[in-house]
């Protein structure tokens, strides 16, 4: 069974269809991409995933359970989790600490345990900190455990989103354009790192991506958005000969 | 963990110290009943300003009815031990209790709003709170209620202005529930989407610092012994967000620094000659223009005063000395 299946998803503002009749199924450990043209309506999708936006019709299922329409916060304890297309880190928080904002909603102490501080509540945010810790050593980025996240190079605050977005403990993760204002380089080792992440964490990962020879590299099945209609599903190779995609991105060839 | 306790430990030893020091210098008299009493109000706005803090410093949101807060606090246990004879610890703590559940009640549906909204609702909430009391008789009306017992002495307001910091400092800084009041600032979006009810958070931040100034309040009714709605106007409120403001939004002992700077300034000016005496609420708000222009962030910023911190400042400074020494020397013997 998909762990995340999509079926005739809709969204309409007004008078704008925005999305139309959208299906996706992604399955366990799948490295999944969602790709299109510019207003798509890829970004839009995503806010449905994540209950920013309440679709008006179909339905969204993950891990056997109906999530469309419920609040973002509970989502996350769904476990999924997103990053962005800006960035949105914690600015004026450490890195540590943006880390750790990931455990937070899992923490079992209460308001007024937090107060008093009682043992169990130290114990568990001492638990938190070494999670949190052993989460930047994986990301090397241990050494820049106290600075302050709005003061990391781009890809850094980059990485930085995504092993926040681990910590929140997700079963399917949500990349938003993660390779976004990255040098080629840069975007190499954002490959690998997708990769790995993967078969690190055994989860599910679906991006949005404009980089294509990110997605052709990464993505194992790829879906195709033009103007909020499902164009295409498949393969990376199928994907990259099927000549309505090409059409949706280059236009019809002499007309 | 046990570092953990070893440090409180530590804490309450040095407020036991300070405690005694402020104590011995009122027993000998090297501070006398007019500094005892502007340490004592010092200590009742800290607790407030420290309340506001909470809301606008660590969770952004801007209120402007802080005052309003203090004035319901003060007329619950004014009202309380006046009326009722209820005992004044009690009273206090219907106060503190009181204003929070008020809190909870506006802010359920204000604090959905962002920025200048909130700013006039909580505005407009504090003028209705002083024309209800204006309005009704049994509160006193215009004229206000006096003959308030004056019970609010120094260990009182120390112990609970030591209770409200630590409050504040050990949800902010060491639980995970602090993170979530700091993120709702940073950025709403992105907390919401680390599973974070940032309204839920917002309204518990609200809660927590308008409980402290209702107990302020209260503290303000029996140390002044007169209450009346005029007490408690929006230029009360303003005048938080000053002490706040200028400490540094977000820091604790920022917060300290600048009430105690702004309640104590205008009345060391006043002791001073005549011509300073004239203009003492001038140089007040030109010292507050010349803050903001050259120093925004406060004068603490976000930043906290720690013992390591203060180590490293005083290292500095004999370093700056050594070095100067040794350069003087270095001159002699060329």
């Amino acid at each position: 069974m998909s762990l995340l299946s999509v079926k005739n998803l809709t969204i309409r503002f007004g008078g704008l269809l925005a999305v139309n009749d959208f299906n996706l199924e992604i399955g366990e450990q799948e490295l999944y991409g969602l790709i299109g043209p510019n207003g798509a309506g890829k970004t839009t999708v995503f806010n449905m995933l994540t209950g920013v936006y309440t679709p008006t019709g179909g339905s969204i299922t993950f891990d056997g359970e109906r999530i469309d329409g419920i609040k973002p916060y509970n989502i996350t304890a769904k476990h999924i989790a997103r990053t962005f297309q800006n960035i949105r880190l914690f600015g004026n928080l450490t890195v540590l600490q943006n880390v750790m904002m990931g455990y937070d909603y899992q923490a079992k102490s209460g308001l007024f345990s937090s107060i008093i501080r009682t043992p169990k509540q130290i114990k568990e945010e001492e638990k938190m900190h070494e999670d949190a810790m052993k989460l930047l050593t994986i990301f090397h980025m241990e050494d820049l455990a106290e600075e302050k996240a709005k003061n990391l190079p781009y890809g850094q605050q980059r990485r930085l989103e995504i092993a926040r977005a681990l910590a929140a403990n997700p079963k399917l993760l949500l990349l938003d354009e993660p390779a976004a204002g990255m040098n080629p380089q840069e975007t190499a080792e954002l490959t690998e790192l997708i990769r790995w992440i993967r078969d690190e964490f055994k989860i599910s990962i679906l991006l949005i991506e404009h980089d294509m020879k990110l997605v052709m590299n990464v993505c194992e099945k790829i879906t195709v958005l033009s103007f909020g209609q499902l164009l295409a599903a498949g393969k990376p190779e199928e994907i990259r000969n099927n000549p309505r995609v090409i059409e949706a991105y280059l236009g019809k060839r002499g007309a | 963990m046990k570092e953990t306790y070893k440090k409180y430990i530590k804490v309450v030893i040095g407020l036991i110290v300070a405690y005694a020091v402020f104590q011995i210098l009122f027993q000998t008299g090297m501070i006398n009943s007019y500094y005892n009493r502007i340490i004592r109000q010092i200590g009742i706005f800290l607790i407030s300003a420290l309340g506001l803090n909470l809301i606008l410093g660590f969770t952004g949101q801007f209120t402007l009815g802080h005052a309003a807060f203090m004035s319901i606090g003060a007329y619950t246990s004014a009202i309380l031990t006046r009326n009722f004879g209820v005992p004044f610890l009690l009273a206090l703590i219907a106060a503190a209790f009181t204003a929070a559940v008020l809190a909870i009640i506006i802010g359920y549906p204000i604090l959905r709003l962002t920025g200048d909204y909130l700013a006039i609702c909580t505005l407009g909430f504090g003028e209705i709170v002083k024309v209800f009391i204006q309005n009704v008789d049994y509160l006193g009306g215009a004229r206000g209620i006096s003959g308030i017992e004056n019970k609010s002495g120094f260990t009182v307001i120390f112990v609970l202005a030591a209770l409200c910091f630590a409050i504040i400092m050990n949800l902010i800084h060491h639980s995970s529930k602090g993170r979530a009041i700091l993120s709702v600032k940073e950025d709403e979006i992105a907390a919401q989407a680390m599973g974070i009810n940032t309204t839920k958070y917002k309204i518990i931040a609200f809660a927590i610092g308008c409980g402290m100034a209702g107990l302020a309040g209260g503290l303000f009714a029996h140390f002044s012994q007169f209450i009346d709605p005029k007490s408690f106007d929006f230029s009360k409120s303003f005048e938080l967000m000053t002490y706040v403001v200028l400490g540094g939004m977000g820091s604790l002992s920022g917060t300290v620094i600048g009430t105690s700077i702004l309640i104590a300034l205008p009345e060391w000016l006043r002791g001073l000659s005549d011509v300073v005496k004239e203009y003492r609420m001038l140089i007040y708000a030109i010292m507050l223009v010349s803050m903001m222009l050259f120093r925004p962030q406060g004068i603490m910023g976000t930043k906290e005063i720690t013992v390591a911190g203060l180590k490293n400042f005083f290292g500095k400074i004999k370093r700056i000395f050594r070095s100067s020494s040794t350069s003087v020397n270095k001159g002699k013997e060329a």
